[in-house]
């Protein structure tokens, strides 16, 4: 097991340099066509859209509704109350705190 | 780990591969996967990098999920120092976080009792919320959540994260 770990760390140590390398030393120093900039300008939202639905409703492969979703709807209000990002943070933790300790 | 992978995400998956005592292949092809957004983010950063392409490659280290908004200096533009001076902080961040786990991981009371959890999407939520001023993000928001709710119960971790780049395309088709 022990063993196992620092293979793993290893190879990803090697995957992840050559992963994050890959669009910087593609397309690098060169201008894009605008069509290009113009899907590069979309991608932000795409993947954090993402990366929020994927760190709220999943449990691995299962799509689950929890304390964290709980968490997030009341993130959304602070949010829209233009609640600064600390102030947000904690809104979504003590949300999902509180649920937790009354289920 | 933190120190020389620094993907909280492909960390993490490691983690759940290897504790449910998966095989180490596993484990890479499931970290792999996770880190592929880094794919798509690299791509967006790469046009505004300069230099060699040993620079580039040394730069592109410095990448985040949270780069993305952080380091943006125009509509498709990142200033690299920006990039370097965003991340440097959480890098020791989360270096001396894994160590102060280690050391101390077995005082602190579960962190999913303090909602920790619920940190990480209420943060994409913030970054991602300052970028849905115009239709063609939200359609764009809005067809990448589609994606990645229908992928997480059909495909590994991590795909749904960079099947939903392709919502640049629905973004693109109303983008004026």
């Amino acid at each position: 097991m022990k063993q196992d770990v620092w293979i793993v760390t290893g190879v990803m140590t090697v995957v992840c340099f050559a992963i994050k390398a890959v669009g910087p030393v593609a397309l690098g120093g060169r201008d894009l066509p605008r069509w290009g900039e113009r899907l590069i300008v979309l991608l932000p939202a795409a993947l954090l859209s993402a990366l929020v639905v994927v760190q709220t409703f999943a449990d691995g492969k299962a799509l689950v509704l929890d304390a964290r979703a709980a968490g997030l709807a009341a993130a959304m209000v602070a949010v829209a109350l233009k609640a600064s990002i600390l102030v947000v943070l904690l809104v979504a933790a003590g949300t999902a705190a509180g649920l937790r300790t009354l289920t | 780990m933190s120190a020389i992978v620094f993907s909280g995400a492909a960390q993490f998956a490691v983690l759940a591969v290897l504790g449910a005592g998966g095989s180490v292949i596993t484990a890479i092809v499931a970290a792999t996967l996770v880190a592929s957004r880094f794919l798509a983010i690299g791509v967006a950063l790469g046009p505004s990098m300069r230099g060699g392409a040993v620079r580039r490659a040394l730069e592109g280290q410095a990448v985040v999920d949270a780069s993305l908004i952080l380091a943006r200096t125009g509509e498709a533009r990142y200033g690299v120092r920006r990039l370097i001076g965003a991340t440097l902080p959480q890098y020791l961040g989360w270096f001396a976080g894994t160590v102060g786990g280690v050391v101390a991981g077995e005082s602190i009371p579960d962190p999913e009792a303090l909602g920790l959890d619920a940190l990480f999407p209420a943060f994409f939520l913030v970054l991602v919320w300052t970028e849905l001023g115009d239709r063609a993000a939200r359609v764009t928001a809005i067809v990448a959540t589609l994606i990645a709710v229908v992928l997480i119960p059909i495909a590994p971790p991590g795909i749904p994260v960079i099947a939903a780049s392709l919502a640049v395309l629905a973004g693109r088709m109303v983008q004026r």
